[in-house]
């Protein structure tokens, strides 16, 4: 039977062990948002040694690129982005210390392994459903690469933000177990 | 020969971006309800419901359902005896994308070379615009703003007529099946067969604003949409790909003519999030 967990960022070992794909999670805490543009320079930032805009021990990467906030609003609708965009550079970021990450749509075989080695999960929030979405992040911030625009790096301030997971640190992947059980031929 | 000022089209393609990202339409409302019912996994089931309340919020609050507003698709039909003063037509058309984006609080997805500096163009412009000069005196306006996680999905397969229809409904439901979770299922899917290259991905593009239920009046074409999405829905692939027994709302077919020598299909994958709004001038 799925589960339901309640997490609270930064994200450590013993709150992923349990986890099972299937299981539901409600997030609170901060998280962040990058999209293939600011990956691309996180990577390069890693690779030539240098700091990230923000701390990656522990940390929820989400991928997204809201749209803009109406007044009154902590920020416009935010549903996933597709994940598999980001995978050349998932490794890299899982291998110093990133948690979660959180999309839609299935991860490579690259992105599992190395979720498995560094016992990192990956979260599946429900694309499309974007104004609902929005509607657990209490504050949005951009804390890098402004001129991305949408795509800039955002720290968000969450609760109970839904997802489901998709990649336990097993190694199970739900897109592949949840379509053989329910495919009919 | 009548007069209608191209202040005229911007105000109301600014009006029908928004109200496209903001309303979903009732088939696609009830579409969900349908498939609520049948469905027999838990995950899927509570999938359709947040998709059904955000559709609510979206509606109550005037936000855009989905984040990504998309490239505004338009088409078209114009009358040949209208005659546009003022700006120039697509100028017009594009205003009205950066005014309804910009207002309506949407976001601005295009950026201005596809490769080498990807530099966001700040107001969601260009569109695509596909116009079709036809008799009359009206302009008929559909703008369908395109995800472009589904779009990303989609292919345009030169195939052989020794291919067959089951040559074709095999690639369908193959180019489906590869899509898994990523273009956001319950997906709609846009099939154009024939013209040539460009053409049937075009015409694969408008068949994805009909409305649900709206059937290929040819019955040879029509058997085959059904059978499709049947096909189609014992693949498994379910709500945001995580299993179940809605992977797609609809299978719409459009045929035109093409060359002896050629086959074209294009397949053009949906979100759930399946927008268009139309309104004559």
């Amino acid at each position: 039977m799925a589960e339901l967990h309640k997490l609270k960022t930064p994200l450590k070992d013993e709150d992923l062990e349990s986890l099972k794909i299937g299981d539901k999670v409600f997030l609170s805490g901060v998280i962040y948002t990058a999209r293939d543009a600011a990956h691309k320079r996180l990577v390069e930032l890693v690779k030539k040694g240098e700091s990230l805009p923000f701390d990656i021990k522990g940390a929820v990467i989400y991928y997204v690129g809201p749209a803009p906030a109406k007044p009154g609003y902590a920020i416009g609708s935010a549903g996933p982005t597709t994940s598999y965009r980001m995978d050349p550079y998932a490794p890299a970021l899982l291998d110093i210390g990133l948690k979660a990450t959180i999309g839609k749509g299935g991860r490579s075989q690259e992105v599992i392994d190395s979720m498995v080695k560094n016992k990192a999960v990956y979260l599946a929030a429900v694309g499309g459903a974007a104004a609902l979405i929005a509607k657990s992040i209490k504050k949005a911030e951009v804390i890098a690469y402004e001129d991305l625009k949408s795509e800039a790096v955002r720290r968000l301030e969450v609760e109970d933000f839904p997802c489901i997971v998709a990649n336990d640190i097993h190694g199970n992947d739900l897109l592949k177990e949840g379509v053989e059980k329910y495919k009919e031929e | 020969m009548k007069e209608i000022e191209a202040s005229k089209i911007t105000e109301a393609v600014k009006k029908l971006v928004m109200d496209a990202n903001y309303f979903i339409g009732d088939d696609v409302k009830k579409a969900i309800e349908d498939a609520i019912e049948k469905e027999t996994s838990p995950t899927a089931k509570e999938i359709l419901n947040m998709i059904l309340e955000n559709h609510k919020i979206s509606r109550e609050e005037q936000l855009p359902m989905c984040q990504d507003t998309g490239v505004a698709v338009f088409f078209i039909e114009l009358g040949q005896d209208v005659h546009i003063v003022g700006e120039g037509y697509e100028d017009a058309i594009n205003e009205g994308v950066k005014q309804g984006y910009t207002e309506g609080y949407l976001r601005k997805s295009m950026v201005g070379d596809p490769i080498i500096e990807r530099k966001n163009t700040g107001d969601n412009t260009p569109a695509v615009i596909h116009t079709r000069i036809v008799p009359g005196d009206k302009i008929h306006i559909l703008v369908a703003p395109k995800g472009g996680g589904s779009e990303n999905m989609s292919e345009v397969r030169m195939m052989k007529a020794a291919d067959g229809i089951e040559g074709v409904k095999d690639f369908v439901v193959e180019r489906v099946k590869k899509s898994g979770g990523n273009p956001c299922p319950p997906i709609v899917v846009g099939v154009g067969l024939g013209g040539n290259f460009e053409m049937s991905a075009i015409l694969s593009k408008k068949s994805l604003t009909r409305n649900f239920g709206q059937r290929n009046p040819d019955p040879k074409f029509s058997e085959v949409e059904v059978e499709l999405l049947k096909r189609i829905n014992k693949l498994g692939i379910g709500p945001m790909g995580l299993g179940g027994k809605t992977t797609a709302l609809e299978v719409f077919i459009e045929y035109i003519p093409c060359h002896i020598a050629s086959m074209p299909v294009a397949v053009n994958i949906n979100c759930h999030a399946a927008r268009h709004k139309e309104i004559t001038l």
